[in-house]
């Protein structure tokens, strides 16, 4: 048990910010393409596709991590499919680690971006069209432009979201020290094992980084354009 | 054959944003500044949305110089990308994230960049917006705007130029620049203007032809002046400002003597024979108020001049820069009770726009009498 703070395993915080930061680079192409789709075409069963995006927000994450584990063990067909590829089962790795996070971080992702998306003026973009800009064209030179800074703050959040994920990990990725347990499940096992000195060392720090990330977020939305 | 036809259908929705409304126009345009005119919500924005490919209508077709753009029976619809086309958008959607210059190479960046330089310094010139080259939408002033717009729809060669209202939200100074821009285009470019209004004075400055939107139809087409003189129906009348319209009874018809005489409840008028009536028909007439001329009620009555001499009074005046607006009351016996099968327009009221020359040479006369000139009175057809 470490005495001072020279003495305390950092492995947690650094799995931490690199499996926060591994699912945020997925939550972003993935978010951004599906609130794309939710905000630019009109077609059936579009609000339900929108209500399982969101619904990762109001579970429970232990329901959340529960299906994630029936959806990728190692009995279920992504679960086979990956061990055949990879040589190692998902589950209970960081890379399941991942996998939680981003779940975690998406809906939040697509609920900005996607307004973010809906608040770029619809002209701009049918301007662009009649100068023969392709849709790819008016997406990377028209719309990203405008919506920039909405985006750039959601991906910022949706970092600060991974990086706190504790439900959802637990229950995919479980809580092996050195492996796969990350700041929040380590400082359950902290408070859990007494070690007060540990507890608070991380709970300051995640306090300390979400303050900042909140502060610039609101920052990069306050100077928009 | 016309650089432009189109046919469009489109039905809404009972529940969308334009709900229940329904589209169906058809248009033939040469080079040259055609004016789509109509009150708000008369479907001129919904047909150049059409013509640019927003928007995509139930059935029709669109030709452009003998180039189909859209057709419903085969299912052909090109994208907007693909027209070729020019579109001057109500608040001008210049991207607020370019400066001027990148605003205007935006439709040319396949160009080779010594074109493309060429080009866009060319349109700079032409627009004087020059000195204006690297500020960013937001530190140019609306009339500004409005050229840069126009230049950069202008700078990839459209075949078709599309402008939507351009000049709402303008003050009078730049209005008048604003239509020195489009008469230099119409010189320079030999394409179709279409051009969206609800104000019939920008109509009759601009329009070599005019179309008048009515709910979703092209009602009219024809010159402004053909249309001013002649509108089709008693509601393309008011839509062109004229409020002189009346409900009146065919009295008299004399071939011979080239005079029919129609009666009111308030007056009479007499206008050339109308071939094709017969005494008693009911028929809807107008005047335009400015063709309306007031004179002394003691003056000589037999002047040529003075045709369907009314005796009126003045009821109220309203003076802008050099036109004086008059309201008049008409004297005289009621024949009928007045109003309900009239369809609203009361005959016991004129109205009249004099210069305030001719106006202050009247003096200060309360009663006088007002002249309606046969050639000025339009007999509506019966409607169809």
């Amino acid at each position: 048990m470490p005495e001072t703070w020279q003495q305390i395993d950092w492995f947690p915080l650094w799995l931490s910010l690199r499996v926060a930061s591994i699912a945020t680079i997925f939550s972003l192409a993935i978010g951004l393409i599906l609130a794309y789709v939710l905000s630019r075409y009109r077609f059936r069963g579009r609000e339900l596709l929108d209500s399982f995006i969101t619904l990762p927000i109001v579970l429970p994450p232990t329901v959340l991590g529960y299906y994630l584990l029936v959806l990728i063990g190692r009995n279920s067909p992504f679960g086979r499919v990956f061990e055949s590829i990879f040589g190692f089962p998902l589950v209970f790795t960081w890379q399941a680690a991942v996998v939680a996070a981003a779940f975690h971080s998406i809906p939040l992702l697509v609920k900005s971006a996607r307004a973010a998306l809906d608040s770029v003026d619809h002209t701009l973009e049918n301007a662009a069209r009649t100068l023969g800009a392709s849709e790819w064209k008016v997406f990377i030179q028209v719309t990203m432009p405008l919506a920039r800074r909405s985006v750039i703050a959601a991906t910022i959040f949706a970092f600060a979201r991974a990086l706190g994920d504790f439900g959802v990990t637990i229950m995919i990725a479980g809580n092996i020290p050195g492996k796969t347990q990350t700041m929040a499940v380590a400082i359950y096992d902290a408070v859990q094992s007494g070690n007060t000195l540990l507890a608070n060392m991380m709970v300051l720090i995640i306090s300390a980084l979400a303050i900042g990330i909140l502060y610039w977020t609101n920052r990069l939305s306050e100077n928009l354009p | 054959m016309a650089l432009l036809e189109l046919t469009l259908g489109k039905r809404f929705p009972s529940n969308g944003s334009s709900a229940g409304f329904e589209l169906d126009v058809t248009l033939q345009c040469e080079a040259g500044v055609t004016v789509l005119f109509g009150a708000s919500g008369s479907g001129k924005t919904l047909t150049l949305e059409s013509l640019a490919g927003f928007l995509r209508p139930d059935r029709g077709r669109i030709l452009l110089n003998n180039e189909i753009l859209f057709d419903a029976d085969s299912g052909v619809c090109f994208p907007p990308q693909r027209r070729g086309l020019g579109y001057v958008f109500q608040n001008y959607a210049l991207f607020p994230h370019m400066t001027l210059e990148q605003n205007l190479a935006f439709g040319i960046s396949r160009l080779p960049s010594l074109e493309r330089h060429r080009r866009v310094r060319e349109m700079m010139d032409l627009f004087a917006l020059s000195p204006l080259a690297s500020r960013k939408p937001h530190e140019l002033s609306g009339g500004e705007k409005q050229r840069a717009s126009i230049a950069r729809a202008l700078i990839t060669e459209p075949r078709l130029l599309l402008l939507d209202e351009p000049v709402r939200g303008l003050d009078f100074a730049l209005r008048s620049d604003f239509y020195e821009v489009i008469r230099n285009i119409r010189q320079k470019y030999q394409i179709p203007i279409l051009l969206v209004t609800h104000d019939v004075h920008e109509g009759f400055l601009l329009a070599s032809r005019m179309a008048v939107f009515e709910a979703g139809r092209i009602v009219q087409t024809g010159t402004p002046e053909e249309i001013f003189l002649r509108p089709r129906s008693p509601s393309v009348a008011r839509l062109l400002g004229i409020t002189n319209i009346f409900f009146g009874t065919v009295e008299e018809l004399d071939p011979m003597a080239d005079l029919t005489r129609i009666r009111t409840s308030h007056f009479s008028v007499t206008v050339p024979y109308l071939p094709g009536r017969l005494r008693g028909d009911t028929v809807w007439f107008c005047i335009p108020q400015e063709h309306i001329s007031l004179h002394p009620s003691n003056g000589a009555k037999d002047e040529p001049a003075k045709e369907n001499l009314v005796p009126v009074e003045v009821t109220d005046e309203i003076a802008d820069r050099n036109t004086v607006h008059l309201s008049l009351r008409v004297h005289g016996p009621s024949s009928a009770p007045d109003g309900s099968q009239e369809g609203g327009n009361d005959s016991s009221r004129l109205a009249c726009e004099l210069s305030k020359l001719s106006y202050k040479k009247l003096g200060c006369q309360k009663t006088c009498l007002a002249s309606l000139p046969k050639s000025f009175i339009h007999v509506f057809g019966n409607p169809a």
